[in-house]
């Protein structure tokens, strides 16, 4: 990817200002449509989701009491991952974002939601839903793009640093949830600007200290304490299971904005955007996972993520029913639907991770790029 | 979670400690929020309720009866128990007055509920909820209950679904000894809830029962209780009924110099009135305004100066929600209207709401 507005074929020269408006409307009404028609199937759903998690991890950690025999060890370990990856996915990441609060049931809302994750629930919610959803794939103001420590677009200027990113982006995938929560702090900024005294960091640092501790207290110290004389092998047990929820996580994250065919915009180009042009840049800045019903409960319908991105606060289990419209809107507009299996959106993020620790190749094409005024987003068609 | 009833002496220090364990297991959620998979009626857990059955009562009124949790308190007769209760998987709030004479604690309770018109919730009731349905509940409350020593001369002016609080009054036999009579209205003989009940009190000698079938009589007037009950301003006096009724009742009373001995009981329905716009109260920072219909009551609150969270401004991320104590805003992308009463836990989008009517946010 590159910054939209450079590219020698801009993939939405072909839209007026007329059409993007149209666009918007058509998938308002898409958005309408899903919000008139929700009710208890959907209730139900989510509810079915979070008894059966519970009951799974409830499970999986009693026959962790028994880790000394293998057969315990590794049926607990595979509960527990597939447990964590589900509160993490399906469960907390869609009711942190508003998804449920329409049922005003005050257990399951965005406001009071808290879930197993090292970053506290109200931390992750700033960074992510404010900053990520709202300025997605804007280079220089979404920090997702490479989460700071990586360069995942051409035009985040090169450093030598960035050599050993394949490197970072591996101990990131293992060690996904403190990753998240020192990105949430803005750790690395907050550290080296000497704003490590400023109030409202310490606070949030206290908070996120906190939520740490009892997460670690819980998988590394009282369930194996509990375990008695399996004690290490649960301890083990837990580590695998947050290793496995870490690295699947970590993957499907890397597939919603890093593979091939996803753009990327400018700082400028958000600049009085309109309703219309946000639902644009959603729609070329996100890939789907194509896949069975079981992977995309398990991506928490993340695997749906241009359907996520255009309408952030709707089910997760109405994405897949609308995606087909949605699609449909994207031929029709002549625009690209990006999409593909895992492992071919793992192996594309990866791909561009190993090639954008490298320098861009010089070429006149893109090196002469800056000195003309480029179209922005907001001036397509205009 | 301190739920959990404290117990004096080293049993009770062990099981707080017992359930401080407990917790450090289940974080980031809470012990009994496991529990409530397999025993949401426990003790200790949230209050709530399962639906044990639903009779008919006449053709739009049925009741509704509901075995409580162990953390159920009792009521007396008259009083009214909240009801939270999933329609169309949305939670909504409504107050019915228990019908069911108090009795053990483990008893099941009961509520009588007549479907009105567009009620999103009595029709529900009526007509849509089956048994094994879990509801949540609030423990009984209201002052519309019998005094002690009960008075020896009693009178009960009710009309449509303000006959249950009575109801609950007469089965509880505490009126035993008293001189009882009941004026009640209805639209048809048909109408009367708990009709059969009544008139068999009544040829019993238990109680003496005025019908009003207003379909064919009309209205009543409560002029005319003059002759229908002569002695009606010496009697204590429940009344409970429509607002105009109930309006005409207070006048009635005051004007005769008698209104100590009136008790009314009001059903307040659910009427916000909405329009464009609206007078906005941030509670907690005792700041009020007029916000105009197409401000954002984010918008409305920063510029009077209330300290607003709010995040992305444009209705994603869910940074800036707030609870709407009560009153009415409307969604400004599709002008969809959200009201709310105190209790109804309605929580609302402050940067992409405006106000539509009286509002109060908790803030």
């Amino acid at each position: 990817m590159t910054v939209i507005q450079k590219k020698a074929d801009n993939p939405i020269a072909h839209l007026s200002a007329e059409d993007i408006e149209t666009l918007g409307k058509e998938l308002d009404a898409i958005r309408q449509r899903v919000i008139d028609s929700r009710g208890e199937r959907d209730a139900a759903y989510i509810r079915k989701i979070i008894s059966t998690q519970r009951k799974l991890e409830v499970s999986s950690r009693v026959v962790l009491l028994f880790s000394l025999f293998p057969p315990a060890w590794i049926v607990g370990t595979a509960g527990l991952a597939v447990a964590k990856i589900l509160e993490n996915m399906e469960m907390g990441h869609n009711i942190l974002h508003g998804q449920w609060d329409w049922m005003r049931d005050p257990k399951i809302h965005s406001t009071s939601w808290e879930w197993d994750h090292a970053t506290p629930a109200e931390q992750w919610k700033q960074s992510h839903n404010e900053l990520h959803h709202r300025y997605t794939n804007v280079v220089g103001k979404d920090n997702d793009l490479g989460y700071g420590i990586m360069r995942v677009d051409e035009d985040q200027p090169w450093h030598p640093a960035y050599l050993g990113q394949p490197f970072y982006n591996f101990v990131n995938a293992c060690f996904f949830e403190y990753g998240v929560a020192a990105y949430d702090l803005d750790l690395g900024k907050n550290l080296k600007d000497g704003r490590h005294k400023n109030p409202e960091f310490r606070a949030k640092l206290r908070a996120a200290g906190r939520k740490v501790r009892r997460q670690v207290l819980k998988d590394y110290l009282i369930h194996p304490l509990l375990s008695g004389p399996s004690f290490f092998h649960t301890m083990a047990a837990t580590f695998t299971a947050n290793l496995i929820r870490n690295l699947w996580s970590h993957s499907v994250i890397m597939c919603g904005h890093f593979p091939e065919g996803v753009e990327t915009f400018a700082k400028t180009s958000i600049e009085g955007e309109t309703r219309g042009e946000w639902y644009l840049r959603q729609m070329l800045g996100s890939a789907n996972i194509s896949g069975s019903r079981l992977l995309h409960i398990m991506t928490g319908n993340l695997s749906y993520q241009i359907e996520h991105h255009l309408f952030p606060d709707l089910p997760s289990n109405r994405y897949q029913e609308i995606a087909p419209e949605v699609r449909a809107l994207f031929d029709r507009y002549g625009l690209k639907y990006t999409t593909g299996s895992m492992p071919r959106q793992v192996f594309s993020a990866w791909k561009k991770v190993f090639r954008l620790a490298l320098p861009n190749p010089r070429r006149s094409d893109t090196s002469s790029t800056d000195d003309r005024p480029t179209p922005t987003l907001a001036t397509v068609g205009a | 979670m301190t739920a959990t009833v404290p117990r004096p002496g080293t049993k009770g220090s062990l099981r707080r400690r017992l359930w401080r364990l407990a917790e450090t297991v289940t974080t980031p959620v809470l012990p009994g929020d496991y529990l409530d998979l397999v025993a949401p009626l426990r003790a200790g857990a949230d209050l709530r309720g399962r639906i044990v059955d639903v009779r008919p009562e006449t053709p739009d009124a049925a009741t509704v009866l509901i075995q409580p949790g162990r953390s159920w308190r009792g009521h007396l007769p008259g009083q009214y128990v909240r009801l939270g209760v999933d329609v169309d998987g949305v939670r909504q709030w409504r107050a019915y007055s228990v019908t069911s004479p108090p009795g053990r604690r483990t008893d099941p309770i009961s509520v009588t509920v007549k479907a009105i018109p567009d009620g999103v919730v009595s029709n529900h009731l009526v007509r849509r909820v089956r048994p094994g349905t879990i509801v949540q509940l609030d423990q009984a409350c209201g002052d519309f209950v019998l005094p002690e020593p009960v008075p020896t001369r009693v009178l009960f002016l009710t009309a449509g679904s303000g006959i249950t609080p009575v109801a609950g009054m007469l089965r509880s036999g505490a009126l035993a000894g008293s001189d009882v009579v009941l004026v009640h209205s209805a639209p048809t003989a048909a109408d009367v809830v708990f009709g059969a009940e009544l008139r068999q009190l009544a040829d019993r000698g238990v109680i003496r029962l005025v019908e009003r079938h207003t379909t064919v009589e009309g209205l009543l007037d409560v002029a005319e209780l003059d002759s229908l009950v002569p002695d009606h301003l010496e009697r204590q006096t429940w009344a409970c009924g429509p607002v105009g009724l109930l309006d005409a009742a207070e006048e009635h009373w005051s004007s005769r110099g008698c209104a100590e001995r009136l008790h009314t009981e009001r059903f307040r329905p659910t009427v916000i009135t909405t329009g464009e716009g609206g007078t906005v109260t941030f509670t907690r920072s005792s700041v009020t305004v007029e916000a105009a219909g197409a401000t954002p009551l984010l918008d409305a609150g920063e510029n009077a100066g209330v300290l607003m969270p709010s995040g992305c401004r444009m209705g994603i991320c869910f940074g800036c929600v707030l609870p709407l104590r009560q009153g009415a805003v409307r969604d400004l992308r599709n002008g969809q209207l959200t009201t709310a009463l105190p209790g109804d836990g309605v929580r609302v989008q402050t940067c992409v709401s405006a106000a539509a009517g009286r509002c109060e946010l908790e803030i």
